[in-house]
């Protein structure tokens, strides 16, 4: 599962455009992350700010 | 608000409101925006150049309220400190290249504009999916501040954005490959010295696969921001990138604003409609793929939609027979430079530091009264990988 820190996340969407499994909503500076997430990370390398990562990961 | 509509429109960004506004010359219309306030916050550098804006849309009069600066120039700016203005002597335009807007201003006046022709809008409101009987799209579920309901309609238009969930949920595959988006950053920023009527873009390794823009918004203030292309990224973060040019090219300069945004740079989708739907703007994919602009595409793609929208509710067939006409006039001529925009976009993001800094040299060197001849011998001397481009070079001098 992938996790975002609220902290830095922009608000941008560019990880809702490249989830394959359609996985993450982005509603105004909320962005949910549903249990479809395969965790293959293709969000984490688009994140802008480094928002995005691996459950359990720094 | 009612539960019914001929037509439903989801995000109220340009595209969205212009495809509201065509549509209701003859439809019910509603408009949907999922944010609290339509056009804040912006995810958008905010250049347009001129003609083809004033071009884009019959809807579309200009209005110096949403104009932040005047653009007559662009500097292009290689990796070794070579420049190239292209000016509008250069170019032979002899009025302004274009405007940069505020787009905060320019998106709800486009939305007001729509309510005045007769359109529903509702804030706040977010699609949380789609109504979808026998494989037609009838209408869209709603939340909105927690209550959900639905609203039924015969057409949607999915103007959504880059996010955009409307096209998955009627079976239009718009995910995004990782080089084909740009992880864009950019800040609102003053005490910045540069040539307020030029718009500044640097190219090469300061944004791998993209570039960094200075766009001018006046009173030494600027959009200043980077796209990096979503294959070209490690660890380094697009923001760490940003800070780097900043602190590097404009030490003084003191942010307003930070956003983010992801810009859609891939080639053109298979379909962009189904049974009772049409995708629009940055929801279509249909942002130019070389500069990253998505502002003109939204706005005519906009006004296509909502004309074929009408159609469909009055000839009370919305199957995608009669919407593959939306489909058929943006392929021609949008689609054509689109495919080409995307070939140029291949060509610029394999470019080394050196072969750029070649290229603007070459650039450099170009004088007004230079035939299309010698201009074309400099720059395929400078780089001739670049005769693979001639065709859809010439492809976007026809049709821009």
């Amino acid at each position: 599962m992938v996790v975002v820190n609220i902290e830095k996340c922009g608000h941008c969407g560019a990880c809702v455009a490249v989830c394959p499994t359609n996985s993450i909503e982005l509603i105004e500076s909320c962005l949910r992350i549903g249990d479809t997430c395969t965790s293959c990370a293709t969000c984490i390398t688009v994140c802008p700010v480094g928002a995005l990562s691996a459950e359990g990961e720094p | 608000m009612r539960d019914e509509y001929d037509v439903i429109v989801v995000g109220a960004g340009p595209g969205g409101s212009i495809a509201a506004r065509s549509a209701a010359e003859r439809c019910d219309v509603l408009l949907i925006e999922k944010r609290q306030e339509i056009g804040d916050p912006v995810r958008c550098a905010e250049f347009v150049p001129k003609d083809q804006f004033l071009k884009a849309s019959k809807y579309i009069e200009l209005n110096k309220k949403w104009i932040a600066s005047k653009i007559n120039g662009m500097r292009f700016n290689a990796p070794d400190g070579t420049t190239f203005d292209a000016s509008g002597e250069l170019l032979g335009i002899e009025e302004e290249l274009g405007y940069v807007l505020e787009r905060k201003i320019f998106d709800r006046q486009l939305a007001k504009d729509a309510a005045r022709a007769g359109v529903d809008i509702t804030v706040r409101t977010r699609a949380t999916g789609l109504i979808v009987e026998d494989g037609h799209v009838k209408g869209v579920k709603l939340n909105r501040l927690g209550e959900d309901f639905e609203v039924r309609s015969k057409v949607v238009i999915g103007a959504d954005g880059v996010e955009s969930q409307v096209g998955r949920w009627g079976g239009i595959n718009t995910t995004l490959k990782l080089k084909n988006i740009a992880c864009g950053v950019q800040y609102l920023m003053t005490n910045v010295d540069m040539i307020e009527d030029f718009l500044h873009i640097y190219g090469g390794s300061q944004a791998p696969g993209g570039y960094v823009w200075i766009f001018p918004k006046g009173d030494k203030t600027a959009n200043i921001g980077l796209g990096v292309l979503g294959s070209k990224l490690s660890r380094k973060r697009p923001i760490d990138y940003l800070n780097e040019f900043v602190s590097k090219n404009i030490p003084e300069g003191q942010p307003v604003e930070l956003v983010m945004g992801g810009v859609p740079l891939s080639d053109a989708l298979k379909t962009i409609v189904s049974n009772g739907l049409m995708l629009i703007g940055d929801a279509a994919r249909h942002t130019e793929p070389l500069t990253g602009g998505g502002i003109l595409t939204a706005i005519r793609g906009g006004t296509i939609a909502g004309e074929v929208a009408q159609k469909a509710v009055h000839q009370n067939d919305s199957s995608v027979r009669v919407l593959r006409e939306y489909e058929t006039r943006w392929h021609d001529p949008f689609g054509k430079i689109h495919k080409s925009m995307y070939k140029l976009k291949e060509f610029v993001i394999g470019l080394s530091d050196d072969e750029f800094n070649k290229l603007v040299r070459a650039l450099k060197d170009i004088k007004p009264q230079m035939s299309a001849v010698e201009i074309a011998r400099r720059l395929l001397a400078a780089n001739p990988k670049l005769v693979f481009l001639i065709p859809h070079l010439s492809v976007i001098r026809k049709y821009v």
